[in-house]
């Protein structure tokens, strides 16, 4: 295949575009997987944005020949939200790091989940700081050793997909990157569900994160089967505090909710998205006219 | 008898919070208006939601007066408490009325207990419909037009209540004609017929206008008093004008969807406060980088961290200038009157989106809460242009450019992708650590470059007073009314003033009009005088005298007159 050829394929990226991420990081196959998931439901670059934060997570929209926004740490659910909101005809994704979602953002993500805008929130959780070299995250084990946790980490790590579940978040999955082929399936299932479905993704960091391997996550994981039915949230909420073995899959789906876009009164009446509308002068007249 | 004519005249509501003040106050400008009158309202009101002393100042004329005073004519308490509360603003030719300790107090005065008549006619409630009457009785007020307006007000809470109110309103004014009647005063009314053509409004909503005329399709925000009337004006009117209104849930939130929408085409503006705004200096920065067009509507309140949250102040300028971290360029607007705000808030929309910078319209507690009549033929239909190209395939959203502005694409719109970043990024939008061009040439484009087409398409300020003046009088925002009025009354004939609605940067002209003058004063709400450190700065003017309060306090009229006669 030429370059020419290469770049005509939906997603793909020029060449010269230097990737930053470290050789054996599960952001490749996020990446990858991601692209392909895309791919198969026949996405429109053009109509598609990928929003992030900041990480090294948070670099996927460079490599993903859509359109992007990469804007601040922990940032990237509300700027998701204002875009979706702005145009709904648009396919927004977010594509950040467990620091970014549940630390610094982590305001944002009970929020959103609040609003439930019809976006998809793919958080790759390697359960370290890479970019910043090596500290604990908020989904970092108990323990585990780390230039700024010299004696191991000493904050109980965050749940999520329990935390998801909870708020009555209407799609929560968890997969993993050593896994791409089961990935997959659940990214492409999110990205077609109508309301906020989040993908937390384990994805290991072999620079920083030496307990948290690709061998680890194959030992405590394991994919839910046919039989297990996602609609019941008690049930769900109990699997969500699996431990022991995490479970892979949709742990959790609700179809009745209605996205922030639908509730919010704006797409009522008037289809357009904001761009497309002209200011009404005679609606504000007639305002002016009431003050007199 | 004697005769007053009634051209400039301040009533002055005192209360505990709950009690009704406000909304008393609310019925009696409408009426005084319908009689012909300008009507200019400025609140003092505690950060409480029961108790405590409040009071609304009701400024009364012929002309458009749009000012604070001291100088209270009538006052009307609804608490022991509202004498003691304004004893300083009180002077012997002050009329009372209400309840109140006025022992040794040599004024006029007629206690009247309003909730004892409102308890005889049935409930407390109507306590503040027999201080409305008793208002108008003692102006003489022909009860027939603010009858219907009590009907009109009160027609949603069903027959009984009209009445109930209508016979208040009588009792009340029973009253007021009583004492007028005892001090032998009659109260001439000549107000203008042109009145019924002047809008009624406060500051926050003369921004929330000026937005919707500037296009402003979207709004998230958090409530922060005193900038939380523009989300709820715009909340209120979503509907009616096919707009996205959201009650953030944090101000960082609130700001980056906004950029968010922008992003993909919508106009969005926040509204807050200083505190608030902090918490949004980070975002700013990306507003800067990324080059995309925000409007931000800050009203200031005293600090530092929560202040005094529900008085005035002008002390967030050089946190406005500064903030958000890196250079990149900004606008500042500063309206005085609701009509600048709304022009002023249209302009920051399109100075937004054609340079594709954070705008700011700064505004402060006193403007946004006060209610002014302005003329309606003031607030016309703008020019409306989105400055959004739809993309090419070959799109790069930082374009380099002969004068720095790359066309703004979006997303969905033209066969680009539209690539945006918070690193430093080159012309397509990805990441670069290119120090030797790139990040030169994106600093050029980003501030530079930016830096003179805002210089060229900055506001200059508006000169009024004296032509060939020795003084020059500075004022910004707020102040515009104040000083005009003071320069005005004010014993010095070479006297000027120069009204600045931009801040930042500034016009050419300014620094012309600055030189002419011998003595240059400045006027603000702050402890070192912000702006005039600024005009140094900038201009390289010195500034002679500074005028600054930072009590919380709005300057009154006579406040400045004397300055102004002391310079």
């Amino acid at each position: 295949m030429t370059n020419t050829e290469q770049n005509q394929k939906p997603f793909e990226i020029p060449k010269e575009v230097d990737n930053q991420w470290c050789p054996g990081c599960g952001n490749f196959s996020i990446l990858h997987t991601v692209k392909n998931s895309v791919r198969d439901l026949n996405w429109d670059p053009k109509n598609t944005v990928f929003v992030s934060g900041i990480g090294q997570a948070a670099k996927f929209p460079q490599y993903s020949g859509a359109n992007y926004f990469n804007g601040l740490h922990g940032r990237p659910l509300p700027v998701a939200t204002g875009i979706i909101a702005s145009n709904p005809n648009l396919n927004v994704v977010v594509t950040s790091g467990d620091g970014d979602i549940y630390g610094e953002g982590g305001d944002h993500f009970i929020h959103a989940i609040r609003r439930n805008p019809n976006i998809t929130l793919i958080v790759h959780n390697n359960m370290i700081y890479g970019l910043t070299k090596g500290q604990a995250s908020p989904t970092s084990d108990i323990g585990l050793h780390t230039p700024t946790q010299p004696e191991g980490v000493y904050t109980e790590p965050i749940n999520p997909i329990a935390m998801a579940i909870s708020l009555g978040a209407p799609f929560v999955a968890r997969a993993s990157s050593g896994n791409p082929k089961h990935a997959q399936k659940i990214i492409t299932e999110a990205l077609q569900f109508k309301g906020l479905s989040i993908v937390d993704i384990f994805q290991p960091c072999p620079i920083f994160n030496k307990v948290n391997t690709y061998q680890w996550f194959n030992e405590n994981t394991y994919i839910l089967d046919e039989a297990y039915n996602p609609v019941d949230r008690v049930n769900a909420f109990e699997k969500a505090l699996e431990m022991e073995k995490i479970p892979l899959g949709v742990i959790y789906k609700n179809d009745n909710r209605t996205t922030f876009e639908e509730s919010i009164g704006t797409y009522d009446t008037n289809s357009k998205p904001l761009f497309e509308r002209k200011v009404d002068f005679t609606v504000i007249k007639s305002l002016l006219e009431k003050r007199k | 008898m004697e005769i007053n004519k009634l051209n400039d005249f301040t009533i002055v509501l005192a209360g505990q919070a709950g009690q009704g003040v406000d909304s008393v106050s609310n019925v009696i400008a409408h009426i005084f208006k319908k009689q012909g009158y300008n009507v200019y309202v400025a609140k003092d009101v505690m950060s409480r939601v029961r108790g405590g002393m409040n009071s609304v100042s009701i400024r009364i004329s012929n002309d458009r007066k749009d000012a604070f005073v001291e100088r209270i004519d009538l006052l009307v308490s609804f608490h022991i408490g509202g004498y003691k509360h304004l004893e300083n603003r009180i002077s012997s030719e002050t009329v009372i009325m209400g309840i109140g300790d006025f022992s040794g107090v040599e004024n006029e005065i007629e206690e009247i207990d309003f909730i004892k008549i409102a308890q005889e006619i049935g409930n407390r409630i109507f306590a503040n419909t027999v201080a409305a009457g008793a208002v108008c009785g003692f102006f003489g007020i022909n009860e027939e037009i603010p009858i219907s307006q009590i009907k009109e007000f009160f027609a949603r809470k069903g027959e009984e209540i009209v009445n109930k109110n209508i016979e208040a309103f009588k009792k009340g004014c029973a009253t007021g004609s009583h004492i007028a009647f005892k001090l032998d005063k009659e109260f001439v009314i000549s107000g203008r017929k042109d009145i019924e053509n002047f809008v009624f409004m406060n500051g926050a909503e003369a921004v929330g206008f000026g937005a919707l005329a500037g296009g402003c399709n979207m709004m998230s925000s958090y409530p922060m008093s005193p900038a939380t009337g523009v989300l709820t004006f715009l909340a209120q009117n979503a509907k009616k004008c096919e707009i996205l209104v959201d009650q953030a849930t944090d101000e960082i939130g609130a700001i980056n969807s906004t950029l968010g929408a922008w992003y993909a085409g919508a106009r969005g503006m926040v509204t807050t406060s200083g505190g608030g705004f902090c918490l949004m200096t980070e975002a700013v920065s990306l507003s800067g980088i990324t080059e995309t067009p925000i409007v931000i509507h800050i009203a200031q309140r005293p600090g530092p961290a929560t202040g005094l949250p529900t008085r005035t102040a002008q002390e967030d300028l050089n946190l406005v200038l500064y903030a958000g971290h890196g250079e990149f360029m900004r606008a500042i607007f500063s309206p005085g009157l609701p009509e600048d705000a709304y022009d002023l808030t249209a302009h920051a929309f399109d100075i937004a989106d054609r340079f594709q910078i954070p705008v700011f319209v700064l505004t402060d507690q006193h403007f946004v809460d006060a209610v002014y009549c302005a003329p309606m033929d003031k607030f016309k239909e703008k020019e409306f242009k989105n400055h959004i190209e739809v993309t090419k395939k070959d799109y790069k959203r930082y374009e380099l450019t002969d004068n720095g502005i790359s066309p703004r694409g979006i997303p969905g719109n033209g066969d680009g992708l539209v690539m945006v970043d918070s690193d430093e990024h080159d012309e397509q939008g990805r990441i670069t650590e290119d120090m030797e061009f790139l990040r030169p040439a994106m600093m050029e484009k980003r501030f530079f470059k930016r830096k003179k087409l805002l210089e060229e398409v900055a506001l200059p300020p508006v000169l009024s007073g004296c032509e060939e003046y020795d003084t020059l009088v500075i004022s910004w925002g707020t102040n515009k009314a104040v000083a005009n009025e003071a320069v005005e009354k004010c014993s010095k004939d070479n006297i000027a003033h120069a009204y600045f609605p931009q801040l930042f940067p500034f016009n050419k002209e300014a620094k012309e009009i600055i030189k002419k003058a011998k003595k240059v004063v400045v006027v603000e709400n702050n402890a070192v005088g912000q702006f005039a450190n600024l005009l140094t700065q900038e201009l390289g003017v010195p500034v002679d005298e500074r005028i600054l309060s930072c009590n919380g306090k709005p300057f009154s009229v006579e406040d400045l007159v004397e300055e102004f006669n002391n310079l």
